[in-house]
């Protein structure tokens, strides 16, 4: 147990350094560049029950601080996780890895968590009900407490793993959403999945984005993820992970007083391949210039 | 891929909103002609990719356009300033599908990257013709620096100021060729892929969220499968694009 050191629903993490789903597709990019056993662990791409292509070009924006993203959930279906992508992770990977999940109907997040659930390489179950770029589904869970309490109950219904809930920012009251999950057996929350966003293009007159809208990431949207971390942080008793903006071991520490037990980062591996190597390179100088002795003694310190 | 800093050795205006970018640095991971290169430009987020025009004795040659906030910034950069930048990205041109006579036909800034396949196709002594097409003389770059290479060049300009009147399908007309190598905007990628007498490569472009494979921000549907255009690409055979409608 070293000092960067944190737990997560029971399994022991190096560090809470986590790259976050959809930045770091399933591992394999990145481990060409440097050794991604010094993660904590990674969120896969979300997997859904069938493969998806996604969404129309363009799926990507630029904006102030951040990006817009409409990818729409491309994966190869998690059959295709399982039999291919998993083994392969596993000649470069040799921890747990976080399996995110996505789904268009209650079914669908109850049979993908159940196929997931009979991986041993899959340390937690992160169900996305936040996804803002499909229709029909994603984020239509995470907006309503109701709706985000039955995924939450089916999908624990199916497994033993860890189950934590991604939650969409998009909602009024993140809090109502987040206790919801705890009531209903979620073992973590994770938050903040993007903002829904738009950009329009002053030469064409159209969205940018093929989809219209998509998702902002990045440094804009930091403060107010912080911001719900500490709402949820305050209300509910089950783990918080934290992600939105994270791109240095200062915000990582910034999450962690806001409540967060372990710190996802996304947008930030995508512009600076490096990031979370660095981040966790970072952690213990930036620790010490604060008198931060072991992390757990800062989360929720804010609070 | 490759995270270097690079320092720049030269940033003039060589046509209309073109600039020519000499970079000097560690470029061993600059391999192949058609590969692209992603720069951090100081105060946008995403990076900007850009093609390689040339990669040659420790430095690389890059042709932009300005068309945005990302390369107006670039273009502000004076010589020995540095740029954060990932090298060796995409699949690049594959040079053994050469023929005997190769036709490269690039339109606007799509040229740049054919310049250096150009080199390397002469170097591997496989007769080149560059077709190169531009909206009007002032946009017009690098033809002499082709024809210095190339077996012959055609230009092409679509209000007729400079070469053939038309479009590069136009100059296409009537050229012996028995390969071609082809990089521009959409719209002309696709007037080539119908009028293109024999087999041939192309060079898409996308906008891109990371530039080496992690976000699926650039993925198209080809015969064998999705491609992500900035790893699986950005080149492309003939026979394995479907056209998005």
């Amino acid at each position: 147990m070293g000092r960067l050191s944190v737990s997560l629903c029971g399994i022991e993490l190096d560090n809470p350094v986590i790259p976050a789903s959809g930045t770091f597709g399933y591992g394999y990019e990145f481990a060409e560049l440097y050794d991604i056993n010094l993660l904590g662990t990674f969120s896969f791409k979300g997997t859904t029950l069938q493969p998806r292509f996604g969404n129309p070009t363009p799926r990507i924006a630029e904006t102030s601080g951040g990006m817009l993203n409409a990818v729409g959930l491309q994966n190869p279906g998690v059959d295709s996780v399982i039999s291919e992508e998993l083994p392969r992770l596993a000649k470069v990977f040799h921890k747990p890895v976080m399996a995110n999940v996505s789904g268009f109907s209650l079914d669908e997040y109850v049979a993908v968590c159940r196929r997931l659930d009979a991986c041993p390489q899959v340390g937690w179950l992160e169900v996305n009900i936040s996804c803002p770029n499909v229709h029909g589904g994603g984020m239509a869970f995470g907006t309503d407490p109701a709706a985000a309490a039955e995924v939450t109950a089916a999908v624990k219904a199916v497994t033993t793993k860890p189950v934590i809930m991604k939650l969409s920012p998009n909602v009024t009251d993140i809090v109502a959403v987040a206790r919801a999950c705890e009531d209903a057996g979620a073992d973590a929350v994770s938050l903040i999945n993007t903002l829904l966003s738009m950009r329009i293009d002053l030469k064409t007159r159209r969205p940018l984005l093929a989809n219209g809208t998509g998702g902002l990431s990045g440094p804009a949207v930091f403060p107010l993820a912080v911001r719900m971390v500490y709402q949820v942080a305050r209300a509910v008793k089950i783990p918080v992970v934290g992600l939105g903006g994270v791109s240095s071991a200062e915000d990582v520490l910034e999450m962690m007083l806001a409540g967060a037990s372990a710190v996802e980062v996304g947008a930030a591996n995508l512009v600076q391949p490096y990031a979370c190597r660095d981040i966790i390179a970072a952690l213990p100088g930036t620790m010490d210039k604060y008198g931060i002795e072991n992390l757990n003694e800062i989360i929720g310190g804010a609070l | 891929m490759k995270q270097v800093v690079l320092t720049i050795e030269e940033n003039v205006p060589i046509a209309k909103d073109v600039q020519r970018m000499v970079l000097s640095g560690d470029l061993s991971a600059v391999t192949a002609p058609g590969q692209f290169v992603n720069l951090a430009v100081a105060g946008q987020y995403l990076r900007r990719p850009i093609s390689v025009c040339d990669c040659d004795g420790g430095r690389m040659t890059l042709l932009y356009k300005i068309v945005g906030q990302g390369t107006a910034k670039l273009a502000d950069m004076a010589a020995g300033e540095t740029l954060d930048t990932l090298t060796g990205l995409g699949n690049g041109f594959d040079l053994s599908a050469a023929g005997q006579r190769n036709a490269l036909i690039g339109g606007g800034i799509g040229a740049a990257p054919l310049y250096w396949l150009a080199r390397a196709l002469k170097a591997q002594g496989a007769e080149t013709c560059a077709v190169l097409g531009f909206n009007s003389a002032e946009d017009v770059f690098y033809a002499d620096a082709f024809a210095a290479i190339c077996d012959s060049v055609i230009l092409a300009t679509a209000d007729g100021s400079r070469g053939v009147r038309g479009f590069v399908t136009d100059a296409m007309a009537g050229l012996a060729y028995d390969y071609f190598y082809t990089c521009g905007p959409e719209p002309m990628l696709k007037a080539v892929y119908k009028a293109g007498a024999s087999d041939g490569q192309f060079s898409f472009e996308e906008r891109m969220g990371c530039g080496f494979g992690a976000c699926m921000g650039c993925t198209c549907k080809t015969v064998t499968g999705y491609k992500r255009i900035c790893r699986d690409g950005p080149v492309l055979r003939k026979g394995e694009i479907l056209w998005a409608d």
